[in-house]
């Protein structure tokens, strides 16, 4: 770091505990979820760095990687080839994996094109309660969990939808459909209507200008929008926990009842496992802004 | 439309088919108009038939009292006219519960299902949560009243039980002979009921159905809903003064630079919540990595030393096994991890608009005379306000309605109104007090949400 040669002692003592509380921030925001990495690959049962772990040893001068294996990750596979009898083996992640996929594809789908619908209507300023209505499709984000959970239950034990899949779809579907139109609404702010009135001039039909020049600019919104009711949906767990039957297992329960109940290691290799799938979709995502920037001509800075 | 002169000289203005370009346009206007309608039909039925309406009903089961007052006609309307309610009733108000019993138990719904003996049951389960008790007393009385005469040759068997049932009912329990009993149906002849509202809150109805504390022992909610809001504030309050800081540091270093440190923000905000608890459980436990950490960097220093002024004194300055710190499954853990969630939620809007801040005027105010702090203080900090608002609304809104999280690290003295609004639903099975819970939590929302729309409007948020 340089500094201007006015710059006083205290100036530059200020400069450098601000930089290192911002640092000790930053690290408090990520610590957790590095910690969590090495962890999964322990070969002990317990939830917690054993001696046995320790890399490298001073007494004498070598690296040991005794401690580490994939035991965990084998057994959320449900590959069991422990003998011990420490741990009971179980097909529920896989199953977890698989529901939650499932419900997360289809409720991200219906999400995608309900929140998209909505966005298009409610980017005319001249539509009566416009406002309210905005509103009220977001709500779904606003209202807390375990209220739409609660609500969801009763109303749909009357219909027949509590403990099946279509009805975790629903109520998943609902929980994105915000994320959509925001992101979805903002990205129609910066589209140009004089390209429709253009097109509209040249003597296209508003469908096909549709498909050919405002849906290809405002795609990346629509995909950082599914993504994000992807992500809602992967990751929910109360309303599962309230509408999901014994059939319903996805991974977020799994991993609910996983930290409640029987704490294993197992936790972790799932856990990694989600942090590497969220880095990939955070990569998605930024690529996605970069592209839309770049169609609109709009750089960085 | 307005800049459009509408009369010329020779009369209105009008497009090639003739048509007044007024009207032309008029038209055009309402076709978009129908079309935007027509977009918005389907998302709104949507939302409105599956979200808007089961939330509705969870806010009419809050104050619905007319199931027992199906149950129990007769004996609402004895106690009409039950005068003084300082001693028992009479012996029409005994007769009436059993009347009621017996009608209610064989009540059909109209294919022929019995469903007067559940109903009976839910009466019970009501009645108990006005005054305890009542649901095995009624259950009790329900085998006693519905018992025949199997000996009897008549055609319609009569009930063994005949009049006078006073004594008899006190007999059989002598619960039928406490007068607090009697005096809590008072608050359930109603068939809507605020009682719900009043026991989330610590109050009940008494007999004449004033309002009136609860026993000293039975006030649990007033503490949960303080708790949930000094929580919420303090995780605010933590959020913005570690979000504050960082997000000026973000807004102020090249993008380039601010871009890669941004991931340190987001990849916590894409990561599953419950990956992130796991990861704070690892962090915080006994024998957790800061605990682990502590007691291995930490000097260790026991034994006799010669201090002045105190002489010979016995120092302990050991950070052993038995020092560390208990920081998870209590209130502690519930802050701690609840602001790292958080935490993004206030960066990202501060950010956001710090970055709209011009750095000139900094130099501007500096050029002026103004010190860097005061320059800060007076020029930077007021135009960051609009970020500060929407960040501590965004984080309080979203603080106030926790579940998953107190619910895993929170232990005992971390729960959160929400955690009782799930308790109430799955295990005591009052739902009418957990529709009233949630209730209230919801309008807390609702209000923060239109505060929220109001100033900063919902279509600004920004996600990432």
């Amino acid at each position: 770091m340089r500094f201007p040669s006015y710059t006083t002692p205290r100036e530059k003592l200020w400069h450098y505990s601000y930089r290192t509380f911002c640092g000790l921030v930053l690290f408090f925001l990520v610590a957790p979820l590095i910690v969590v990495i090495p962890l999964s690959f322990t070969n002990s049962v317990f939830l917690q760095f054993v001696p046995e772990m320790k890399i490298f040893s001073f007494e004498t001068w070598s690296f040991n990687f005794d401690g580490y294996g994939t035991r965990w990750y084998k057994e959320m596979l449900g590959i069991c080839d422990d003998n011990t009898g420490t741990t009971v083996c179980t097909d529920r992640w896989m199953i977890g994996i698989k529901n939650s996929a499932i419900i997360a594809v289809f409720a991200t789908f219906f999400a995608g094109v309900l929140g998209t619908l909505a966005a298009l209507g409610l980017s005319n300023k001249h539509m009566p309660f416009n406002r309210l209505i905005m509103a009220l499709m977001i709500s779904p984000m606003i209202v807390p969990l375990i209220i739409t959970a609660a609500g969801m239950f009763f109303f749909f034990a009357k219909v027949n939808l509590v403990a099946t899949l279509p009805g975790l779809i629903i109520a998943h579907t609902i929980l994105g459909i915000p994320f959509v139109v925001i992101t979805v609404t903002a990205s129609l702010a910066g589209f140009d209507n004089n390209l429709m009135r253009a097109a509209a001039n040249l003597g296209g039909k508003p469908i096909r200008n549709f498909f050919k020049i405002q849906a290809p600019l405002i795609a990346p919104g629509v995909i950082s929008g599914a993504l994000f009711a992807f992500i809602i949906s992967f990751d929910e767990v109360v309303i599962v926990l309230f509408l999901g039957g014994p059939e319903q297992y996805t991974l977020p329960r799994q991993m609910w009842s996983g930290i409640r109940n029987e704490i294993s290691p197992t936790i972790l290799a799932a856990a990694t496992i989600l942090v590497i799938f969220s880095i990939l979709l955070l990569t998605t995502l930024e690529m996605l802004r970069r592209r839309s920037e770049r169609i609109r001509g709009v750089s960085p800075n | 439309m307005n800049n459009i002169s509408t009369t010329d000289s020779q009369g209105p203005l009008l497009t090639n088919d003739g048509v007044p370009l007024k009207d032309s346009l008029r038209k055009s206007l309402r076709r978009t108009k129908i079309r935007s309608f027509l977009l918005i039909l389907v998302p709104l039925l949507f939302v409105l038939l599956l979200f808007v309406t089961p939330i509705a009903q969870l806010l009419s089961r809050s104050v619905d009292d007319i199931k027992i007052n199906e149950a129990f006609p007769l004996t609402f309307a004895q106690y009409e006219v039950w005068e003084d309610k300082s001693i028992l009733p009479s012996e029409e108000m005994f007769a009436a519960v059993i009347n009621d019993i017996r009608i209610t138990h064989k009540l059909e719904n109209s294919e022929g299902k019995n469903i007067g003996k559940n109903l009976l049951g839910r009466s019970g389960t009501r009645m108990t949560y006005e005054y305890s008790g009542w649901r095995s007393l009624l259950l009790k009385t329900v085998k006693e009243a519905i018992k025949v005469d199997k000996k009897s040759k008549e055609e319609i068997k009569p009930y063994k039980w005949d009049a006078p049932y006073k004594e008899r009912m006190i007999k059989r329990d002598k619960r039928w002979g406490k007068v607090e009993f009697w005096q809590s149906l008072g608050a359930m002849k109603d068939p809507y009921t605020m009682g719900y509202y009043l026991n989330a809150v610590d109050l009940r109805y008494d007999a004449n159905k004033n309002i009136i504390q609860k026993v000293e022992y039975l006030r649990v909610y007033k503490t949960i809903w303080m708790r949930t809001l000094q929580v919420s504030l303090m995780v605010t309050i933590f959020c913005l003064i570690l979000a504050y800081p960082v997000s000026y540091l973000l807004a102020t270093l090249p993008m380039r630079i601010s871009n890669i440190l941004m991931i340190c923000v987001l990849m916590p905000f894409w990561t599953s919540l419950l990956v992130r608890i796991v990861a704070w459980m690892i962090m915080l436990q006994q024998h957790g990595v800061i605990n682990d950490t502590l007691v291995t960097i930490l000097p260790c220093f026991e034994g006799m030393v010669n201090l002045p002024f105190f002489g010979a004194t016995n120092i302990d300055l050991c950070f052993g096994d038995e020092d560390r710190i208990p920081m998870m499954y209590n209130f502690t853990g519930t802050i701690i991890v609840m602001t790292q969630i958080l935490l993004p939620f206030m960066i990202l809007p501060i950010y956001s608009v710090m970055r709209g801040v011009p750095p000139s005027y900094m130099k501007a105010a500096q050029n002026l005379g103004a010190t860097p702090t005061w320059a800060f203080i007076r020029v930077y900090m007021p135009q960051s306000i609009p970020g500060v608002g929407a960040g501590c609304i965004l984080v309080f809104i979203v603080a106030i309605g926790y579940y998953i999280t107190p619910e895993l690290v929170g232990g005992k003295d971390g729960l959160m109104i929400g955690n009782f609004v799930a308790r109430e639903m799955q295990q005591t099975l009052n739902w009418g007090l957990a529709a009233a819970m949630g209730t209230m939590l919801l309008f807390a929302v609702l209000a923060l949400y239109w505060v929220y729309d109001k100033f900063i409007g919902i279509d600004n948020l920004k996600m990432g």
